[in-house]
C-alpha cells in the first residue's frame, strides 16, 4: 500500500455522534447509516486494495435530501465523498474515516424522454445500462457504454467522464451530456445546461463533467440520445506482430471508414481468454476486433474497405461474421477478457492513453518493463483512440507484490506521458494516479485546477484527498 | 475599420510577460485574434495574437492538429483538405456578418466555440478540442488536456476555455481532433415550407440512423444534408426521400452550405442575434420574432435560430447573444443570475484576479 490518505481529523471523529444526529434530523430514518457492520459495505470501490469505512453513510432519495446532507456537512465542516455504484477503478469513491459518504444510488427516476429533441432526463442513480434499456423500445440509445454498464450509475459516469468501446465514433460522456442538476457545498441547487444546444455563457457543464466529485453533487442529468443504427457487425483480424496491428489501426482511421469500435488484444490476453472462454481466436501475437454499423449493404461496403487495408498488411487471419451468432462469437472473447484475467490472479487495470501512432512502441516498452519488474501484463484495449488497458497480474497474498505491481504501473503511466499521452483516458485519477499528476502537469497547471475547485468548494469538503497530490493540495485543504 | 495593434507578441513567453506586467499594473487588455469581430467592446489596450501563428504538428494518421492561435482558419482548412481531412464541426467564417476586415483565426474559433451546421451530428468545437496551452490573467503559462483522443486526467479546463471569448485566458496553442472528409454529399431541399413544417422534417430526419449532417431552414426552404461513402449515400438518400415524400423533397447535388453556415443571408446589416433553444420550441419563438418585426433562419435542426431585426428576443428565448449590435442596446451575452453568476465571476477571478482580460466583454 503505497498511496497515503491524510490522517482523519480527530476533531471530526470526536463529534461523530453529533454529526450523525444532525444527519438523522435532516433525513428520513433509513437514509442514514452509522452501524459499523453496515458502513463497511462502503469501505472501498473497485480499487479494492484500499479500504476505509466512513464515519457515516447517507442515502438520500431526492435532490432536496442531497442538499440537506450537504448543508449539514458544510455546517459541521465534515468532508463528503459522493458515491454512485462504487465501480471506480481509481479509488474515486474511497472514503476516509472522517467523511460522510453521500450515495446517490437511490435517485433512480427517469424524469423525461423527449425523442423529438433527442434527450433523456434522469436522476443520476440510474445505471448506465438501464438508460439504454429505457430507450430501446423507442429506437434510440445512449452512446457511452462502459464495460461496467450493468452496475455503474450515470452519476459516476459524469464524475469520471466515462467512455466505452463505442466512443471511437460517439465520444465519451462529456460529448453526450447536455445538462445537469448540481448541489453545491452551500446546499444551493443549480441547473447547468439543458435541452438547448450549448451554453451562451461559460461552459460550466464542461468542467463539471470529469471533475470526479470535486465540484458538486450531480443529482439529475440531461443526456443526448441517438437513433439506433440499423445493424452492426464485427470482423476479427489477427496479426503476427503488435507493430503491424498498430499500423492497421492507424490506416483504418485515416481511410475515412469510421468504425464504432477497434479493440485490441495481445498474446497474454488471448491465451487467458482462450483458456477461459474458448472463443476460438487465432493463435497469434495480436488480434483486432473492428465493428462497423449501418444497413447490410453499408456494412458490406465498409468491411470490404477494411479488408483491403488489412490485406495489404498480410494478416494471419481475417474473420468476418456472417450472422448474429458469428458476431457474438467474435465479441465473446473480448467481453470475457476481464473475467478471464481475474482467474489468473489479482490485477490492477490501468488506462493510460497514447497517440495511436505510438501504440507499437508503447506495447514493446511495456513488454520490456514487464520483464524488468518480473510481473506479467496483458493488454486489452480501445485501440482506435489509443486508450490502453494494461492489466498487471500479481498475487495479493505475496508480501510486496502489490507494491511491485504499483511501481510497474507507475512506470507504464510515465511511459504513456513521455510518448505524448496521458495518465488516464477514462477511469479517472482518484487516489490511484493522484501522486503521478506531477508527471503530467507542472505545479502551476495543477494550481489553476485547484483554484477552480476553490470557486466551487472553497472549504474543500468534496472528495478532498483525491486527484491532486496531497502536498500540492495541503494549503487548499487547510482552508477548512 | 482597422484596429491599432499596440502589442503583437511573437512567442508564448512574450505573451506571458506582457500579461504579467499588465496584471501587476492592473491595466486591461483587449485580446484580438484574426480581428474579424470588430465589435469587441472590452476596454483596454489591444493584444494581438496574430503573430503567434503556424502549425506545430499535424499528424493525419493520428487525426491531430497542434497549431498556434494566430494561424488563419482558411490556411488550416486548406492544409487539412489536402490530406482528405477536416475540422468536423465545420467552423463558420463570420466575416460577412461581422464586417471586420481580418481573417478568422484558430484561436478566435476556439474562443467563440465556433461550430457550423454539422454540429447536429459531429458536436461543437469544444468536443474536438483535445488540449490547450494558455496564459492566464496573472501571466502564468499553463496547459490542460493533451493530444490524445481520451483524457480524463484532472479538471477539463479546455472545455471551459472554449467559448470563453478571451475573458479567462489568452490561448497560445490549441490541439484539435481532425476527421476524414467524407467523400460524397447530397442535399434534400424542401422549397416553400414554413418553419413549423421544417421542424417536423428535421425531427423526422434526425430520428433516423442516416446521420443527417445538416438541417437548416433559410428563406422558406428547408435543407437536409447527408455525407458519407458513395454507396451509403445513395441508400440513405432514398430512405429519406421515402420517409419525407409528403413534403416533396428535391435532390440537389450541391446546395449553398458554406453560405448558410456563414449566415450570408443576414450579411446586409441590422442587429443580429444568435439564439439557442430546444429545437421543438423554435417555431413558436420564430413566430414571436416575426411579431417583433424581424426575420429568422434555423440551423442545427431548430436548435439554433438566427434573428435579424429590432427588439430584444430574450423575453422569448433567454439564451440569446447579440452578435452584431448595429442599433441594438444592452448586454451582448445573456445575463446570468444567482449561483451560476457567482460561479462564473469566481472563475473569472481565479483565472484573472485583476480583471484585465477582455474586461466586461461577456457581461456588457
Ligand atoms: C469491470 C469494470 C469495467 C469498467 N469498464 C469501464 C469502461 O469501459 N469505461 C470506463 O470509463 N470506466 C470503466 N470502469 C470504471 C467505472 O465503472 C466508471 O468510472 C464508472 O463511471 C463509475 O460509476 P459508479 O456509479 O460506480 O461511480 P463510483 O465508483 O461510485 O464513483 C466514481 C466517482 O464519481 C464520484 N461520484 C459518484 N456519484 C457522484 C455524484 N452524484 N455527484 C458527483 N460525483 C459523484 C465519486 O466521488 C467518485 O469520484 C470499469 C470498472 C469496472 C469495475
Ligand atoms: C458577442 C459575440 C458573440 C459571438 N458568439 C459566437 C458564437 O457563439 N459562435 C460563433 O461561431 N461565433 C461567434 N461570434 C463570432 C466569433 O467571435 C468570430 O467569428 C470568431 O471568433 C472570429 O475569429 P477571429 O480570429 O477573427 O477572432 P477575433 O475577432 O479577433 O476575436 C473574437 C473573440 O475571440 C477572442 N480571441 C481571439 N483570439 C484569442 C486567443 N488566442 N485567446 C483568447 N481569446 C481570443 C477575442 O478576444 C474576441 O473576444 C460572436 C461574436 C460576437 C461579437
Amino acid at each position: 500500500m503505497t498511496i497515503a490518505m491524510p490522517a482523519p481529523d480527530p476533531r471530526i471523529l470526536a463529534r461523530g455522534p453529533q454529526i450523525v444526529a444532525a444527519l438523522r434530523a435532516a433525513l428520513p430514518a433509513d437514509a442514514v447509516i452509522d452501524d459499523p457492520q453496515e458502513t463497511r459495505a462502503y469501505e472501498c470501490d473497485a480499487l479494492t486494495a484500499y479500504r476505509c469505512p466512513p464515519l457515516a453513510v447517507t442515502l438520500p432519495r431526492s435532490t432536496a435530501e442531497v442538499a440537506a446532507v450537504m448543508r449539514v456537512c458544510a455546517d459541521l465542516g465534515v468532508p463528503v465523498v459522493p458515491r454512485g455504484a462504487g465501480t471506480s477503478l481509481a479509488g474515486g469513491a474511497l472514503p476516509t474515516a472522517d467523511c460522510v459518504i453521500l450515495g446517490t444510488m437511490r435517485l433512480r427516476e427517469v424524469l423525461e424522454i423527449d425523442t423529438a429533441n433527442r434527450f433523456i432526463r434522469v436522476q443520476t442513480g440510474v445505471t448506465n445500462l438501464s438508460v439504454s434499456a429505457e430507450l430501446e423500445p423507442l429506437g434510440f440509445f445512449y452512446a457511452p457504454d462502459p464495460s461496467s454498464q450493468l452496475a455503474c450509475t450515470i452519476a459516476g459516469n459524469i464524475a469520471m467522464n466515462s467512455g466505452g468501446a463505442h466512443c471511437l465514433k460517439y465520444g465519451v460522456t462529456t460529448n453526450n451530456l447536455m445538462g445537469a442538476t448540481v448541489v453545491l457545498t452551500t446546499g444551493e441547487i443549480v441547473e447547468l445546461g439543458g435541452p438547448e444546444m450549448g451554453p451562451a455563457g461559460l461552459d460550466l457543464l464542461g468542467i463539471l463533467c470529469g471533475s470526479e466529485g470535486q465540484l458538486g453533487v450531480v443529482t439529475e442529468a440531461t443526456l443526448r440520445i441517438l437513433p439506433r443504427p440499423e445493424g452492426a457487425r464485427p470482423v476479427l483480424i489477427g496479426f503476427d506482430s503488435p507493430e503491424v496491428a498498430g499500423e492497421c489501426v492507424a490506416n483504418i482511421i485515416r481511410s475515412g471508414v469510421l468504425p464504432v469500435a477497434i479493440e485490441y488484444m495481445d498474446e497474454p490476453c488471448l491465451r487467458a481468454v482462450e483458456a477461459f472462454a474458448k472463443a476460438g481466436y487465432p493463435d497469434c501475437p495480436a488480434v483486432l476486433i473492428v465493428e462497423v454499423e449501418g444497413a447490410p449493404a453499408e456494412i458490406d461496403d465498409q468491411i470490404t474497405r477494411i479488408r483491403a487495408i488489412a490485406d495489404a498488411l498480410n494478416p494471419v487471419e481475417f474473420r468476418e461474421s456472417r450472422n448474429a451468432d458469428e458476431a457474438l462469437a467474435i465479441w465473446k472473447g473480448r467481453k470475457s477478457a476481464f473475467g478471464a484475467m481475474g482467474r489468473l490472479g489479482d490485477y490492477i487495470c490501468l488506462d493510460g492513453t497514447v497517440p495511436v501512432g505510438q501504440l507499437p512502441y508503447t506495447l514493446r516498452r511495456i513488454g520490456e518493463l514487464s520483464r524488468q519488474h518480473g510481473l506479467e501484463v496483458a493488454n486489452v484495449f480501445h485501440a482506435g483512440d489509443g486508450n490502453m488497458h494494461p492489466l498487471i497480474l500479481f498475487d495479493a497474498n505475496t508480501p510486496g507484490d502489490l507494491a511491485r505491481a504499483e511501481a510497474f504501473g507507475a512506470d507504464i503511466l510515465r511511459l504513456c506521458v513521455q510518448v505524448g499521452g496521458c495518465l488516464t483516458g477514462e477511469h479517472g485519477v482518484g487516489v490511484e494516479k493522484r501522486d503521478l499528476m506531477g508527471d503530467q502537469y507542472a505545479p502551476e497547471d495543477l494550481a489553476i485546477q485547484m483554484q477552480v475547485k476553490d470557486v466551487f468548494d472553497p472549504d474543500w469538503l468534496l472528495n478532498p484527498a483525491k486527484v491532486f497530490p496531497l502536498d500540492a493540495s495541503a494549503a487548499h485543504r487547510a482552508a477548512r | 475599420m482597422t484596429v491599432a495593434l499596440d502589442l503583437a507578441p511573437a512567442s508564448e513567453a512574450e505573451v506571458a510577460e506582457i500579461i504579467a506586467d499588465r496584471h501587476a499594473r492592473r491595466a486591461p487588455l483587449r485580446i484580438v485574434g484574426g480581428g474579424t469581430r470588430v465589435e469587441n467592446r472590452a476596454r483596454g489596450e489591444a493584444l494581438s495574437l496574430s503573430r503567434l501563428s503556424g502549425v506545430v504538428t499535424y499528424s493525419p494518421g493520428e487525426m491531430t492538429l497542434i497549431a498556434r492561435p494566430g494561424t488563419p482558419l482558411p490556411e488550416i482548412k486548406a492544409m487539412l483538405e489536402a490530406e482528405g481531412q477536416a475540422l468536423a464541426f465545420e467552423p463558420p467564417d463570420l466575416r460577412g456578418i461581422l464586417s471586420g476586415n481580418g481573417t478568422p483565426s484558430l484561436g478566435g474559433m476556439v474562443a467563440a466555440n465556433a461550430s457550423g451546421p454539422r454540429r447536429v451530428l459531429a458536436g461543437a468545437c469544444r468536443d474536438h478540442l483535445l488540449g490547450v496551452r494558455f496564459v492566464d490573467g496573472r501571466g502564468r503559462l499553463l496547459k490542460n488536456g493533451g493530444r490524445v483522443m481520451k483524457n480524463v486526467t484532472g479538471l477539463d479546463l479546455s472545455k471551459l476555455l472554449a467559448g470563453s471569448h478571451g475573458t479567462l485566458a489568452a490561448l497560445t496553442e490549441v490541439v484539435l481532433k481532425t476527421l476524414p472528409l467524407l467523400p460524397a454529399r447530397t442535399t434534400l431541399a424542401f422549397p416553400g415550407v414554413t418553419q413549423a413544417t421544417a421542424l417536423r422534417i428535421f425531427t423526422a430526419a434526425l430520428s433516423t440512423p442516416f446521420e443527417v449532417s445538416g438541417a437548416v431552414h433559410v428563406g422558406g426552404t428547408a435543407y437536409l444534408r447527408i455525407e458519407g461513402l458513395e454507396r451509403q449515400l445513395a441508400y440513405r438518400r432514398d430512405r429519406l426521400l421515402a420517409l419525407l415524400a409528403e413534403h416533396r423533397p428535391e435532390v440537389l447535388d450541391d446546395a449553398p452550405w458554406g453560405a448558410m453556415r456563414d449566415v450570408a443571408h443576414f450579411a446586409d446589416g441590422g442587429p443580429l442575434w444568435r439564439i439557442l433553444c430546444k429545437p421543438t420550441d423554435a417555431p413558436e419563438i420564430c413566430a414571436g420574432l416575426r411579431a417583433m418585426g424581424g426575420d429568422s433562419s434555423l440551423d442545427w435542426g431548430g436548435g439554433l435560430i438566427w434573428y435579424r431585426g429590432p427588439g430584444n428576443p430574450r423575453a422569448l428565448a433567454p439564451h440569446a447573444t447579440l452578435i452584431r449590435r448595429d442599433t441594438a442596446t444592452g448586454p451582448a451575452f445573456p445575463p446570468q443570475s444567482g449561483a451560476v453568476a457567482r460561479l462564473q465571476d469566481g472563475l473569472r477571478r481565479a483565472f484573472d484576479p485583476a480583471g484585465i482580460l477582455n474586461p466586461g466583454l461577456m457581461d456588457a
